[in-house]
């Protein structure tokens, strides 16, 4: 029950979507599409869920061609878009009532794979969908995209823009879902949410930079980075820029993840020529790539 | 050093009927400060802003923007600010130039000066290839660089950003964030909201906003120390966790 | 089938709940016959007119006497000099004057004719039609009572008889017309426009990217609106017997019939257009440029066919509008049966179904 993609390509309007995209997802994995707006992860989504037709290649899902059997993939997937697409003037209950019957069960029959989901929301079950907050309608578009008990779960970016708490509660009942057997594809601009994925693909501009387990990518990374920080970021980063060593410098929250042109230096001259740059409590030291430096390192070529 | 306050709240409030959607806040921004306005979906922020830039009305409390009164100078406030939000920036039908050309005009800008500005803008984003295409043709991180140019076009004091980084690739995130740091430099205040945390260490300041009241607001360094935590994500999950 | 009853339940749901919509069902009926009913009227009725009379004798004053007492018009003005006339319409007030000459009775009696002139303000033709048939039929009324002592060899004498419409009253001609046009509208309307929200909501790429068929999907959305509009028929019907004692000469059940017929052709329609439309926005604007005008101008409603230019006459065969106003008109005003009129119904049927079998081809299964 996995989902296998080989050379897919797709264009719109003479603009190239997504080029030459292989990648396999095995049973019950959870799989990450990790990339920004415009990357063609929504396309993958359309194509995989037969609502667009590839260009060129082959895709199955659950073993269905998504061409010639797309009726029976259709049947048995469960997909989120983005946005949460919702019945806003309906009530929680009927939203799910109505998935649940369009897909020819019940609410009760497979309650108890939503049951830690729905039970958060289920006090506001006569409440309209419109008027939940972005963390519920989350937890909703879920439950409704589950009440079928899919084989496959396609879930089309849904935590973005809903707040950091929301964010980890969705991913901690992803990976329960997980636990049941189900394969999920679940595509992100969040970096961080990568390392939660058992494999990941990075996609920026239609292609693919690299597929592989959030450890292996990290530790891919080529060169060594260290967190650097100083009284004032910005002087910081200018200073670095100018630098003539610096192969690279990206702020990374308190501090600058900088990597060095050559193999071995010594930490301690490069403080001197910030502090004498004019910089106060400079502190330097080695640390670990995460997904977020993989991705700029393997974008930039 | 100056500290003059850009932005000074007191007890400021917008109930809609009983429910109070900002309920009594109050904090300062002082002038060249990177301020940080963060909080869930729902806990007030947008409301929050809407009330300092002058769009909405507050029940009750005091707030000034820019010197001016939110309740009784609105639309002084709107003249001498500048907006950029995620959802809508730039028009997609119009090119640079045109877009460049009818927000200078919109503040009043007179023909010389935007004329001026523009080519200046433009040198300095590299975009003179793109100057008379469409900028809906352009990539995600080209239009939010050049949207947030185009607020600072009439040199306000500060510049309000709401989630102005989201879905761009991290490359383009940071380029946006050099750019930030460099017109607080220049002594524009910034104040921004964001649902990536890592931006929030950015900040000089930040403050979280929890159903309608701030229940945080310090340097990103403090707030980390107050929780006993290593992050600006965990120190969100931590208050969140807290109030519930 | 559980399905296809589930997703019609949810259609009810959105209608119910959307208040605007509910407005546009109920409320737009009932207020466009009021409308039409009682405020617009091709009737005569009150309507000011000015006298300039040369003569000021017992003739002329008989026959203003018997002009001003006819509940068409009414004596606003008496002007006393041809120039005032001018003035007497640039004002507005006046629709028409009456200009009797010098010496009216003296030439009558002497040399057996005399002139009175009829000068009306054309600016509304059909008004102004009207006005000069009705003040000719007064006078001619009143020559008849002269001469009734008086035996022409020959005389062609015409009797009028309006047939189906005695009292020519407008409320009998809007009304069929009035009843299509929202029947058109609430059905082709309402309907590409909640096809096109579930497009622009997103909401249709989840129904795509399920067991649902797309007929259930299409029958599904149209359902709803056909108990409605059989609804909304039954109370414009309702409310011209009751409220403007239009009689319903025919049969009620055929009347059922081919309205309910014409509901299924304009919810065809409507599919169709949602077919082409991505947003309901130009959802709206098709309906109402693509078939509230071509339905208002070219259906017969209220502008009679036969006086238009033959392009515009071939034109309005492909408006369904005007084969169902035959119909109505036929069963409401004439009482025929369906041996009259299947002509037309047969005709309506076609285009039903060849409005369907497009709609299925172009239905997309897919997003591009």
């Amino acid at each position: 029950m996995g989902i296998s993609l080989r050379n897919i390509d797709k264009s719109y309007k003479n603009h190239l979507a997504v080029r030459d995209i292989s990648f396999e997802v095995k049973p019950g994995e959870l799989f990450g599409l990790i990339g920004p707006d415009g990357a063609g992860k929504t396309t993958i989504f359309r194509m995989l869920t037969t609502l667009l037709l590839p260009d060129k290649g082959q895709a199955t899902v659950a073993g269905f061609d998504v061409v010639k059997d797309y009726k029976s993939i259709r049947k048995s997937v469960g997909y989120m878009p983005g946005r949460f697409s919702l019945y806003q003037d309906l009530t929680v209950e009927e939203n799910l009532t109505f998935f649940a019957t369009i897909f020819g069960t019940t609410i009760e029959e497979n309650y108890d794979l939503i049951k830690d989901i729905y039970e958060q929301i289920e006090p506001f079950k006569d409440r309209r969908a419109g008027k939940l907050s972005g963390g519920m309608k989350q937890k909703l578009a879920l439950s409704c995209a589950l009440i079928h008990k899919p084989k496959v779960l396609f879930l089309d970016e849904p935590t973005t823009g809903v707040d950091p708490v929301s964010r980890k509660e969705f991913w901690d009942m992803l990976k329960r879902v997980q636990k049941r057997g189900i394969t999920i594809l679940v595509s992100t601009p969040y970096m961080d949410e990568a390392a939660l994925c058992d494999r990941i693909a990075l996609i920026q501009d239609g292609e693919i930079l690299d597929i592989d387990t959030p450890e292996a990518i990290v530790n891919k990374f080529p060169k060594t980075i260290y967190n650097v920080s100083a009284d004032n970021m910005y002087k910081l980063i200018l200073t670095l820029q100018n630098y003539e060593h610096t192969q690279s410098v990206f702020p990374f929250g308190e501090f600058v993840h900088y990597t060095d042109k050559r193999d071995h230096f010594e930490i301690k001259t490069l403080i001197s020529h910030l502090e004498y740059s004019g910089l106060q409590e400079v502190t330097m030291s080695e640390t670990k790539a995460n997904i977020e430096d993989a991705f700029m390192e393997l974008a930039k070529k | 050093m100056k500290t003059e306050n850009v932005i000074e709240v007191q007890d400021l409030t917008k109930a809609f009927g009983d429910f109070k959607a900002v309920n009594a806040i109050s904090f300062e921004v002082k002038k060249g400060e990177i301020f940080g306005f963060l909080g869930a979906n729902g806990a007030g922020k947008t409301t929050a802003i809407k009330m300092l830039i002058g769009i909405s009305h507050p029940t009750s409390g005091r707030a000034k923007v820019v010197g001016y009164d939110v309740f009784t100078q609105p639309e002084s406030i709107k003249k001498n600010i500048g907006y950029m939000s995620q959802r809508f920036a730039l028009y997609d039908d119009l090119t640079v130039n045109e877009n460049i050309n009818f927000f200078g005009g919109i503040y009043g800008l007179s023909r010389v000066q935007i004329r001026e500005k523009r080519k200046q803008l433009i040198e300095e984003l590299g975009l003179e290839d793109v100057a008379d295409k469409l900028v809906g043709a352009l990539p995600l991180g080209w239009k939010q660089k050049l949207s947030f140019s185009v607020s600072l076009f009439h040199d306000p004091k500060i510049v309000f950003l709401d989630e102005p980084t989201g879905g761009v690739d991290p490359i383009t995130r940071r380029q946006f964030w050099e750019m930030i740091y460099k017109a607080a430099d220049q002594g524009t205040t910034i104040f921004v909201t964001t649902h990536y945390m890592d931006e929030a260490e950015y900040c000089d300041r930040v403050s979280i906003m929890v159903e309608g009241r701030i229940e945080a607001l310090d340097t990103p360094k403090k707030l980390k120390q107050q929780f006993g935590v290593d992050s600006m994500n965990d120190v969100f999950l931590k208050l969140a966790r807290n109030i519930e | 089938m559980k399905r296809f009853i589930g997703f019609i339940q949810k259609e009810f749901y959105h209608i119910f709940r959307d208040t605007r919509s509910l407005f546009i069902l109920f409320g737009m009926p009932i207020a466009q016959i009021m409308l039409f009913g009682f405020a617009i009227t091709n009737e005569i009725n009150n309507v000011d007119i000015a006298i300039l009379d040369h003569a000021k004798d017992a003739t002329t004053e008989e026959i203003i006497n018997k002009i001003s007492s006819s509940k068409y018009f009414s004596i606003k003005q008496m002007i006393t000099r041809e120039a005032d006339i001018e003035t007497a319409f640039q004002k507005g007030k006046i629709k028409a004057v009456l200009n009797f000459e010098k010496d009216f009775a003296k030439n009558l009696v002497v040399e057996e004719s005399a002139k009175v002139q009829i000068i009306t303000d054309a600016t509304d033709p059909n008004t102004a039609n009207a006005i000069t048939n009705y003040i000719t039929s007064i006078l001619q009324n009143y020559q008849q009572s002269l001469n009734k002592d008086i035996q022409l060899d020959y005389q062609i004498i015409p009797q009028t008889r309006m047939v189906y419409n005695a009292e020519l009253k407008s409320v009998f001609m809007f009304v069929p017309g009035v009843m299509t046009i929202i029947l058109m509208l609430v059905s082709a309307m309402m309907t590409s426009i909640s096809i096109t929200r579930e497009k622009e909501l997103g909401t249709m790429e989840i129904l795509l990217v399920s067991p649902l068929k797309p007929f259930q999907v299409i029958i599904g959305k149209v359902v709803p609106y056909i108990f409605l509009s059989i609804i909304n028929a039954a109370i414009i019907v309702l409310l011209s017997i009751f409220i403007f004692k239009m009689p319903v000469e025919g049969s009620l059940f055929l009347l059922g019939a081919e309205s309910v017929l014409f509901i299924i052709t304009s919810l065809a329609l409507g599919i169709l257009i949602s077919t082409i439309a991505k947003t309901q926005q130009s959802a709206m604007m098709i309906s109402l440029m693509g078939l509230m005008l071509p339905v208002i101008l070219l259906s017969g409603f209220i502008f009679p066919i036969s006086s238009m230019p033959t392009v515009l006459q071939i034109i309005s065969n492909i408006i369904p509008a005007k084969w169902f106003i035959i119909i109505i008109k036929g069963i409401m005003l004439k009482g025929v049966e369906l041996t009259y009129i299947w002509k037309e119904t047969l005709i309506l049927i076609g285009m039903t179904v060849f409005f369907i079998v497009l709609s299925i081809k172009k239905y997309k299964i897919r997003l591009e």
